[in-house]
């Protein structure tokens, strides 16, 4: 498992990783109420707007980590946002996206990197 | 930034593992471990306890030694029956200025020998300034530095402070006593800020501590944080002072007629006489330009403070924004209240709402969201 800044987790399988936030970054967010999740297909790019999710206090987004094309999301959440706080890294993942260049994925953070960041 | 001030109830907040934030110049617990959905719940199923002691809390007493003087002055600066409310009564408030817009809302019970009031902490201050411009000469007005307020609300309330104190069972809604909790000399109203049955209880700084920890010691009481007060307050439809009212809002474009009692509105028998007073009861009678009004969002989205609002969902025509909004976790979907042209204010008025560029449907719908629990 590898992490952003951004407090994304990434998992790697083939060319295709699978995108959820971590527990710290749900921990932070508090008890989430509505997860907008974007559509499957189109080329993105690192940066772009992913998902929006709101918590009982704010509204969130999370970013597209590394280059490439949504594969899947995870509806799920549609109905029952409260999974990102019971399982965030889990059954509550929230989109997979095939890499453009799957060696970027190297370059993100490891465990011990992310730990450092969130202290 | 000038240093927080800490509330009597400060290090058992730590104790309890609050997250602190600041509110109004106070470090003050937004929420406890529980989390703001579980707080919420727990203060509409059972009873949850609210440190409020960031609020002001002004004794006004009336120089001649009658407290009729003092209820008489303070109908001045307030368009409502203060004369009128009777000994160990309480009733909601709110200060307006020369253009009718609201300065603070706040409580002001008949305590027999002194007026109490309860106001706003972001505006107690400024409260306090404009209580002794235009009282100082009829009354004393003394600021109590030196009591916590504690507010128990929730179904389950009036069984937990009953322990302590049975007269407390006898009080109804907006009844005011002097009571011993826990020996303790308290200042106890049968109100609230959650749509539910409840208490605000006085008490002096020293022992707040000891009554707080008897309060959460009961099974039924969970320490609620800021969090869920403010979506508690939301779901039952009552105005957060700075978001939902303002020195721009009137009473009337606020839908707070009901609080304006008959004998200080045109042909009362006290009719006039506040601060506001000619623009009030003009729009009491010919209605304002805006309505606050009840919004429930069609799709899941929250619609915050600040969304602005469109009769057409290509947003072309705005009519207003929402000025609180959130999810309510007793209705389980977004709620939110805000400011229509008065043409958009009917119950079932489809509107949209402008959400990270979309246009999303909405309904005007009937506040409280939530049935009240007062006991009345």
């Amino acid at each position: 498992m590898k992490f952003t800044e951004e407090h994304e987790w990434l998992t790697l399988d083939g060319d295709e990783v699978t995108v959820g936030i971590t527990e710290h970054a749900a921990e932070a967010l508090g008890d989430l109420v509505f997860v907008e999740l974007p559509e499957v297909g189109g080329a993105v790019a690192k940066g772009d707007d992913a998902v929006v999710i709101e918590s009982v206090k704010a509204a969130s987004d999370v970013l597209i980590p590394l280059d490439g094309e949504i594969t899947a999301v995870n509806d799920a959440l549609d109905e029952n946002p409260a999974l990102v706080n019971e399982d965030p890294l889990g059954a509550a993942w929230m989109f997979k996206m095939k890499l453009a260049n799957p060696s970027d994925y190297n370059d993100l953070l490891d465990e011990d990197a992310y730990k450092a960041l969130i202290g | 930034m000038a240093e927080l001030l800490l509330t009597a109830l400060a290090e058992l907040h730590m104790e309890s593992g609050a997250k602190m934030v600041p509110f109004a110049g106070y470090n003050m617990p937004v929420q406890y471990p529980l989390g703001v959905m579980k707080e919420h719940t727990h203060c509409r199923e059972q009873a949850g306890l609210f440190d409020v002691s960031h609020m002001g809390q002004v004794i006004l007493r009336a120089k001649s030694g009658n407290t009729a003087d003092a209820a008489l002055a303070l109908e001045r600066l307030v368009p409502m029956d203060i004369a009128g409310l009777g000994e160990n009564r309480q009733r909601y408030a709110f200060f307006t200025n020369e253009q009718g817009g609201i300065l603070d809302d706040l409580m002001i019970a008949n305590c027999g020998d002194h007026l109490f009031l309860v106001v706003n902490a972001a505006c107690k201050a400024q409260d306090i300034a404009h209580l002794q411009n235009h009282l100082a000469e009829t009354c004393d007005i003394e600021v109590i530095e030196d009591r916590a307020l504690l507010a128990l609300q929730g179904p389950s309330a009036e069984a937990v402070l009953t322990r302590l104190a049975p007269s407390v069972a006898d009080m109804r809604f907006m009844d005011v006593a002097r009571v011993q909790l826990a020996g303790i000399e308290a200042w106890v109203s049968r109100s609230g800020y959650t749509g539910e049955d409840g208490y605000e209880i006085s008490v002096p700084n020293d022992v707040a501590g000891v009554l707080a920890r008897e309060l959460l010691a009961a099974p039924e009481v969970e320490f609620i944080g800021l969090g869920a007060r403010d979506s508690l307050r939301l779901e039952a439809g009552l105005c957060l002072y700075g978001n939902d009212i303002t020195t721009d809002t009137t009473p009337i474009a606020a839908g707070l007629i009901w609080a304006i009692q008959k004998v200080r509105r045109t042909d009362g028998e006290r009719a006039g006489g506040f601060l506001g007073a000619d623009i009030i009861l003009d729009e009491l009678v010919n209605g304002s330009a805006q309505k606050r009004v009840g919004i429930r969002p069609s799709g899941r989205a929250p619609m915050r403070a600040g969304t602005r609002l469109f009769a057409d969902k290509q947003g072309a025509t705005p009519i207003g924004q929402i000025t609180s909004g959130g999810f309510g976790p007793t209705v389980q979907g977004p709620v939110a209240m805000g400011y229509v042209g008065a043409d958009f204010k009917d119950l079932g008025r489809e509107i949209y709402a402008e959400v990270r560029g979309k246009y999303l449907p909405a309904e005007v719908a009937k506040m409280p969201f939530t049935p009240a629990n007062f006991k009345r």
